[in-house]
């Protein structure tokens, strides 16, 4: 008990699990790109600068993804040698279940719905 | 007799080891050194509920049974003021984590309670658009858009009830027994949880509100 006592004692300001739990300096960095990465697309869509509705959806789902990456850095300190990469290995197996999931179902769905007979997917024009 | 009835079995014991399938001395564990990683582990199930609902809303929400469409419904400015409450709370709860690190009790409690009101701030809002679309008569049951749109967005919001809930009993924690340990460990995972809840968020204002208003 003691001993654990002096351990924590000298590792003073440290996590005690040891990794980096950032600083002001990150938490402003990552709280900037990510106000930037929020206003951008939010601009994009209320102004309608872009004629083409594809080319916007695009543009703010890369911005989605940058977003989401700095968050994982900047905010939940995502690194590779934290845990001894155990979370940064959990992660990855979750974004390919995730990848699986989403893509999968909107593949096999939007099979379905095109192979539906005309007529019947606009529900408006039934009786 | 008896003491040699007593030695047997340890005799014995020796003479034959029996095979080992686990560690038999216990090596030290810091305590809640694998707290960090478990709940890691929880937030990914988590991300997986999440995942599900988006598919689900991916699917569904083209099917709006001639009732109302997106671009009927939201409200992208109060959507904006939803997602900076959310992204404020956010370094607000990074600055209370700060605070904690470097023993500073009070400068965390009070960075605290600002993440719980915007918190609360987002919840609020959130309710106050979902009770705009009842009025409407956009209710759940209207269409599959509509119910796969508060499936999703209303598991994330009770997501972050569950976390001020949490904000609460911590302030509270913190109050009666310092920034000890423990304190800092429950503190960190909160962290994470409302982080996370950030990071879905990114993806429900594109995928649901943006993507939505382009159709």
């Amino acid at each position: 008990m003691t001993g654990h006592a002096a351990q924590t004692g000298v590792h003073a300001g440290l996590h005690p699990d040891g990794h980096d739990h950032g600083s002001h300096r990150t938490y402003l960095t990552g709280f900037a790109l990510s106000v930037i990465l929020t206003a951008i697309p939010f601009w994009l869509v209320m102004t309608g600068v872009l004629a083409n509705n594809q080319v916007t959806g695009l543009l703010i789902m890369a911005l989605a993804a940058v977003q989401i990456v700095v968050h994982m850095i900047y905010f939940l300190h995502m690194s590779s040698r934290s845990e001894g990469g155990w979370s940064m290995m959990a992660l990855v197996f979750t974004l390919v279940l995730v990848l699986i999931a989403l893509a999968g179902s909107m593949w096999v769905m939007y099979h379905l719905n095109a192979n539906m007979m005309p007529g019947m997917t606009d529900m408006s024009r039934m009786p | 007799m008896t003491t040699a009835i007593l030695e047997a079995p340890d005799t014995r014991d020796t003479a034959t080891e029996a095979p080992a399938f686990y560690l038999r001395d216990e090596h030290e564990h810091a305590d809640g050194g694998s707290t960090a990683l478990g709940f890691w582990i929880y937030l990914m199930s988590d991300c997986l509920i999440f995942a599900v609902l988006f598919a689900t809303y991916g699917v569904l929400g083209h099917n709006y049974a001639a009732g109302p469409a997106p671009k009927d419904l939201f409200d992208l400015p109060l959507v904006a003021v939803n997602t900076s409450m959310l992204l404020l709370s956010s370094i607000t709860y990074g600055f209370a984590m700060l605070a904690a690190y470097e023993h500073r009790q009070t400068a965390t409690q009070a960075w605290l309670a600002v993440t719980g009101l915007f918190g609360l701030c987002f919840i609020g809002i959130e309710l106050h658009e979902f009770a705009g679309m009842i009025a409407e008569g956009a209710t759940p049951e209207r269409s599959a858009f509509l119910s796969s749109f508060f499936t999703l967005v209303g598991t994330h919001g009770l997501h972050v009830t569950a976390g001020l809930i949490w904000l609460v009993t911590l302030m509270v924690q913190v109050r009666r027994h310092g920034l000890m340990e423990a304190n800092m460990r429950r503190l960190m995972c909160l962290s994470m949880f409302w982080h996370f809840l950030d990071v879905i968020w990114i993806g429900v204002f594109t995928f649901v509100y943006l993507m939505g208003m382009l159709r």
